[in-house]
């Protein structure tokens, strides 16, 4: 039986505490009473990825003529730039004919090289991650890096009268291909009704699969011609390596990476509306199925040309949009130019390091890469399994 | 044909079986409709249907005497939004992001978000009560809060037919009294609106018109006073029901009294207590 001092009590236990409630109703506003007053847009965000994109772009040109100075002969930044500047027809020049050819013919061409590579694997890495819903989605991963090796060393060991490129880009479409039905067939009937968010587990186990295979292919090719050093030349395609760039590396790498780079920072706002799935993008007025199979053909067409110029190199397309996301969101405006710079960044410092750390002798690159990227993957796996 | 929404001999079948069979469906220009049916009835793919999603097999779809079948799918985008439910696999986005992503058919590749659009997005949070939540991570949010989330995308849209499936799922009767409030004053402001609700209630209290939805089939349609009667109730839902006019609103008040009677004895032993004889 409860006593009015009780009651008393409970009362005075519970009436602020409907009240609070009621007052946090009352501030709610209805729709009626919120109405239609504008809000100021806000700059702050804009601003952020602006300020983003001056200290990276600043940071590689910076990184670019640092990485020329460093290596076996000691170089200066004035002599890198005197030396630009006289081959762009500025001013005279200054440095010994030796001293220019290390920079202009063997350093400058490998950094910038190493630039557009890391810029475009970055770049694919994000697309793919859009694309595929799929925070694990990268070129290596996903078995391109290795369907673009078979076609690059196809044509330069058997010496198929095709152009390196083309090639390279015939077999990571092959791949993409094959990775993506191995995916869609494991899966079919399991995910209802969303078609190309493959899971991502899946997508993975498929390109470590067409992987293997690739790479058991490239290597099979070296093997079969055994002219000279195979072991290393093996190493080089399958881990990725920038020795011996040139100027035509760079003009590969580089042309792929306007060509091809523009027009996939130019879809950012389709890669946005797959933000909720196909059918949300749909309703968004994007047209799923063209615009998925132009922008996937697209990464293919990147990671070939870049491939073919370096190897396959993991972990750039995968580590370092993730790494952009957590300075600047998820909106592949800021995403998609951001990635390619921090990834042109980030692979002029792993070259540098593959090719100084253990000097007179080189690793390939994709060795750093690897070292640094491998525990990211561990980690972003990790992370699905909790979420 | 109406100025609203016109939906005639509707027809779609997903691996072979038919989802939606000869529908007719009319929403009028400045009302709400309300999708109602079983699970399993048809109403989400009919809602994909008019959103241009999937493509019907035949029939027309128009709205406001345009053929939808003909418009591009950006101009469609532009006129007519889906509100879904509420996703598992949320993106990494700000709530404002997520309702800046409504824009997307009003937007040319290179352009941002203008200040017209930064205005919309506003209004867009503010009618649904958002604008505290505006910088939070969407995946940070609870069920009911990513619902609204969703709606104010849709609103950011602009559209002149606003089509939402199961709009107040996940929400506390204040939530989902709010929400059928916004879009009755959609409604009222000259849009079309067109939900896919599972709450009879609901749907009694607030639409203009319902449509009920069983086996891919319209089986009834008009105001709800007309359409809710008790024998409807039972043959499609399974459930007994009584209809009673509420004391100060005048619309159809639902008393459920129980699951339906079974047909068949075996049925009744072995289907769990809430399945439909």
């Amino acid at each position: 039986m409860k006593t009015p001092r009780v009651e008393e009590a409970r009362q005075r236990r519970e009436t602020p505490r409907v009240e609070e409630a009621r007052q946090r109703r009352l501030e709610t506003p209805t729709p009626q009473q919120a109405g239609f007053e504008t809000l100021a847009p806000r700059p702050a965000r804009r601003a952020r990825t602006a300020l983003w994109a001056v200290v990276l772009g600043a940071a590689l040109v910076a990184s670019v003529v640092a990485a020329v100075t460093i290596g076996p002969a000691g170089l200066a930044p004035a002599d890198v730039v005197a030396s630009v500047l006289a081959h762009l027809g500025i001013g005279d020049p200054t440095l010994s004919p030796l001293r220019d050819g290390i920079v202009w013919e063997l350093r400058m061409p490998r950094v910038l090289t190493a630039a557009a590579v890391g810029a475009g694997l970055a770049l694919c890495g994000a697309v793919m991650q859009a694309l595929t819903r799929n925070p694990l989605a990268d070129p290596y991963l996903l078995g391109l890096s290795s369907g673009a090796s078979v076609g690059a060393v196809v044509v330069i060991v058997l010496g198929v009268g095709l152009l390196l490129p083309v090639a390279a880009f015939a077999g990571a479409l092959a791949a993409l291909i094959a990775t993506l039905a191995l995916a869609g067939a494991a899966g079919r009937g399991s995910t209802r009704g969303s078609a190309g968010a493959l899971s991502p587990t899946r997508t993975v186990l498929a390109g470590l699969a067409v992987s293997a295979m690739f790479g058991a292919i490239t290597s099979l090719v070296i093997f079969w011609s055994a002219t000279g050093d195979s072991y290393r030349e093996i190493l080089n395609w399958l881990l990725g390596s920038l020795a011996g760039t040139d100027w035509v590396s760079v003009a590969i790498a580089g042309g792929a990476l306007v060509a091809i780079g523009i027009p996939l920072i130019a879809s950012a706002r389709t890669l946005d509306a797959f933000a909720f799935g196909d059918a949300a993008a749909s309703a968004l007025g994007v047209h799923v199925g063209r615009s998925r199979v132009l922008l996937l053909g697209g990464t293919a067409l990147l990671t070939g040309a870049l491939v073919a110029v370096s190897g396959s190199i993991g972990f750039v397309g995968l580590i370092l949009p993730h790494g952009v996301r957590l300075l600047v969101g998820s909106r592949h405006r800021a995403l998609l130019p951001l990635s390619a710079l921090a990834g042109a960044l980030f692979l002029v410092w792993a070259d540098t390091a593959a090719r100084t750390l253990f000097d007179p002798r080189e690793l390939p690159v994709g060795i750093i890469t690897a070292l640094v990227g491998g525990p990211v993957f561990a980690l972003l796996l990790m992370r699905r399994r909790v979420s | 044909m109406t100025d609203g929404l016109d939906l005639s001999r509707v027809r779609f079948s997903r691996t072979g079986r038919l989802v939606v069979d000869d529908v007719d469906v009319t929403v009028p220009a400045g009302s709400l409709g309300a999708l109602i049916g079983p699970n399993g009835a048809g109403k989400s793919t009919l809602l994909h249907l008019i959103a241009g999603i999937q493509r019907a097999d035949a029939g027309a779809l128009a709205f406001a005497g345009e053929d939808l079948a003909a418009l591009r799918r950006r101009d469609r985008a532009r006129r007519i939004a889906l509100a879904e439910q509420e996703t598992h696999d949320a993106p990494e986005l700000r709530v404002e992001e997520v309702v800046a992503l409504g824009r997307t058919p009003h937007l040319g590749p290179w352009s941002g978000l203008g200040a017209r659009d930064h205005a919309v997005v506003a209004e867009s949070l503010a009618a649904l009560g958002l604008e505290s939540l505006a910088t939070r991570e969407y995946s940070t949010l609870s069920g009911g809060e990513r619902q609204r989330v969703n709606l104010a995308r849709a609103l950011a849209q602009e559209p002149d037919l606003l089509l939402l499936d199961e709009p107040t799922n996940h929400l506390d009767v204040r939530a989902q009294l709010t929400s059928l409030e916004l879009l009755r004053a959609l409604a009222q402001s000259g849009r079309t609106v067109l939900a896919a609700l599972h709450d009879l209630g609901l749907a009694a209290a607030y639409a203009d018109h319902v449509i009920v939805l069983d086996g891919g089939r319209v089986v009834a349609s008009g105001a709800p006073a007309e359409v809710l009667e008790p024998g409807l109730i039972r043959g499609v839902w399974g459930v007994e029901a009584e209809v009673l006019a509420h004391p100060s609103t005048g619309r159809p008040l639902i008393a459920y009294s129980g699951v339906a009677a079974p047909l068949a004895p075996q049925v009744a032993l072995e289907a769990p207590l809430d399945a439909r004889p």
